[in-house]
């Protein structure tokens, strides 16, 4: 079966420990389109992403990637596919033993019978897109973190995956290296004629960047339509979201008996 | 009150198949996922060797100065009793004996678990705390066999060799301090210890044990590393009872090879 969407998300539900994390999860991630997933914190974005990549297993319904329901593949299917997806984790995830080229040079000496001179130029290719190949022999407790994002974003890619999917790619950068891995991600999805997905919720930079959102709120997805739409929204939950207030359909505080008896209590 | 001890009762019987059974079925699937795993460690052996060097190579100081220090007081000790009986001669022979046999492989092993074991835990632990490891797995490649798998070999590989050392240097030690400093006969210490010390009685009984605590210690150590809860807590759990669990193992697998190996024939 040939459809446009690279990734078709039916029906999933993810329970852990009797505690249900996803609910009735319908979503698609149409071929060399940018697609953004986003909520608050412990939404479980993070999970319908590992499902995507196979780590973890929806409890009902299923995930296909390029036509085939990951969680079916066995282990060589699944690692055959997730050769043609990249994954960059929300602090970068180097190898810490390894310099920033040895990082990006990885995958090609696990996965190809490439030589050494070869793996160097492509290697060397990948790390100035990212802007460095200056950085190359440096360690990874030797870069900042907006440059270690760089380098993790340039392993990512150094096998030219099909999909690329970002954890929280935004998660604690300085504005300036914010705007450059969004400007990375956005040119390299292009180049690579890949597809993305990014979960974040960092909603102003995400915005400015993807085709599409899907907004998801205690494990249901809640709405989703372009960017402008988005912003346009009168959903409560996601207005709240998107303009940053404190206090709405998500309250302030945690939920606790009342104020006044907790402080009369004793 | 009968209803509290049963309570009691079925409180720790939870805490003993939870914490324990289940760890240590878990820990034996570990143990065959290592072995099935473990071709890329061969066929790639600069993988294997570059571990070798951090837990081998790197252990070498306190293997050699240890080794040095616990024959030199073996031989004082051992010239102390042996002089009593009018056999100072045959301190070569106890000294030899001692560290082939027992303290080589046990001490050796001992302090391998705390310098190398440690270390290997930590490790793990940390590369699965910083999600290197998911990362590798959503890389298509299996940290079992490029991570964990390399490591326990290196550490079975390490061991014997270590041992051997330990013992090596500690003959040397007990030579200083027996013969040079208190003057026992020379040619006496070292005939004596090749007439007595047989090959395949004590050395090759001496290696079997230093290979079954390499097993023993790199085992838990990759282990427990895998198994750590990945925060700054779990790992520094994982590493103390990766110490304490490898040490316990060492002594009482020693007291069982020992009783199996030396039968006093």
């Amino acid at each position: 079966m040939t459809t446009d969407n690279l990734v078709e998300v039916e029906d999933v539900a993810f329970a852990y420990d009797q505690r249900q994390i996803l609910k009735h999860i319908d979503l698609v991630v149409p071929r060399g389109k940018m697609v953004a997933i986003m909520g608050l914190s412990g939404c479980g974005k993070t999970t319908l992403l590992r499902m995507i990549g196979g780590a973890l297993r929806p409890s009902e319904g299923e995930i296909r990637v390029a036509g085939r329901v990951v969680h079916r593949l066995g282990h060589d299917e699944l690692f055959a596919l997730r050769r043609k997806m990249g994954m960059l984790f929300q602090f970068g995830a180097l190898f810490t033993d390894l310099t920033a080229f040895d990082n990006v040079a990885f995958q090609m000496r696990e996965h190809t019978d490439l030589s050494e001179p070869l793996i160097r130029d492509m290697a060397l290719i990948k790390l100035q897109a990212v802007g460095l190949r200056g950085a190359a022999d440096l360690m990874p407790s030797e870069l900042s973190g907006g440059m270690a994002r760089r380098v993790a974003l340039a392993r990512t890619i150094a096998l030219d995956p099909m999909l690329i999917m970002y954890d929280e790619p935004f998660a604690g950068l300085d504005p300036i290296s914010l705007g450059v891995i969004g400007q990375l991600i956005r040119r390299l999805n292009d180049a690579l004629g890949a597809t993305s997905i990014i979960v974040t919720h960092d909603v102003a930079e995400a915005l400015d960047l993807v085709d599409y959102v899907y907004y998801m709120s205690a494990g249901k997805i809640e709405f989703h339509g372009t960017p402008e739409q988005v912003r346009s929204s009168k959903h409560p939950s996601l207005r709240q979201f998107v303009y940053g207030e404190p206090d709405g359909p998500v309250p302030f505080h945690y939920p606790a008996p009342g104020y006044r008896q907790d402080l009369l209590a004793q | 009150m009968m209803g509290r001890v049963a309570e009691m009762l079925r409180a720790l019987g939870a805490r003993i198949v939870d914490s324990w059974i289940w760890r240590v079925g878990f820990a034996t699937r570990f143990f065959w996922l290592i072995l099935k795993e473990s071709g890329t460690s061969f066929r790639r052996f600069h993988l294997t060797i570059r571990e070798i060097y951090f837990a081998g190579v790197m252990s070498l100081i306190i293997i050699l100065v240890s080794g040095l220090f616990v024959g030199m007081v073996l031989a004082l000790q051992g010239y102390d009793t042996l002089v009593r009986y009018g056999s100072s001669e045959a301190l070569g022979v106890l000294v030899a004996l001692s560290l082939v046999r027992e303290l080589g492989p046990v001490v050796a092993g001992l302090l391998f678990a705390s310098r190398a074991g440690s270390a290997i835990t930590a490790e793990i632990g940390l590369m699965k705390a910083t999600e290197q490891l998911s990362a590798m797995e959503m890389m298509a490649v299996d940290p079992m066999a490029r991570v964990v798998a390399p490591r326990f070999w290196a550490g079975v590989i390490s061991m014997p060799l270590l041992a051997a050392l330990f013992s090596a240097m500690g003959v040397f030690g007990a030579y200083l301090v027996g013969v040079r400093l208190i003057g026992v006969d020379e040619g006496s210490f070292w005939s004596q210890m090749q007439a007595a010390v047989d090959f395949r009685e004590d050395i090759l009984n001496g290696f079997i044990k230093s290979l079954v605590f390499g097993v023993a210690v790199s085992w838990i150590a990759v282990f427990e590393g895998y198994d750590a809860p990945p925060t700054a807590e779990g790992v520094s759990g994982a590493t103390t009872r990766t110490v304490v669990t490898s040490s316990l193992a060492i002594l009482a697998l020693d007291f069982v090879m020992t009783a199996l190996m030396f039968r006093g024939a």
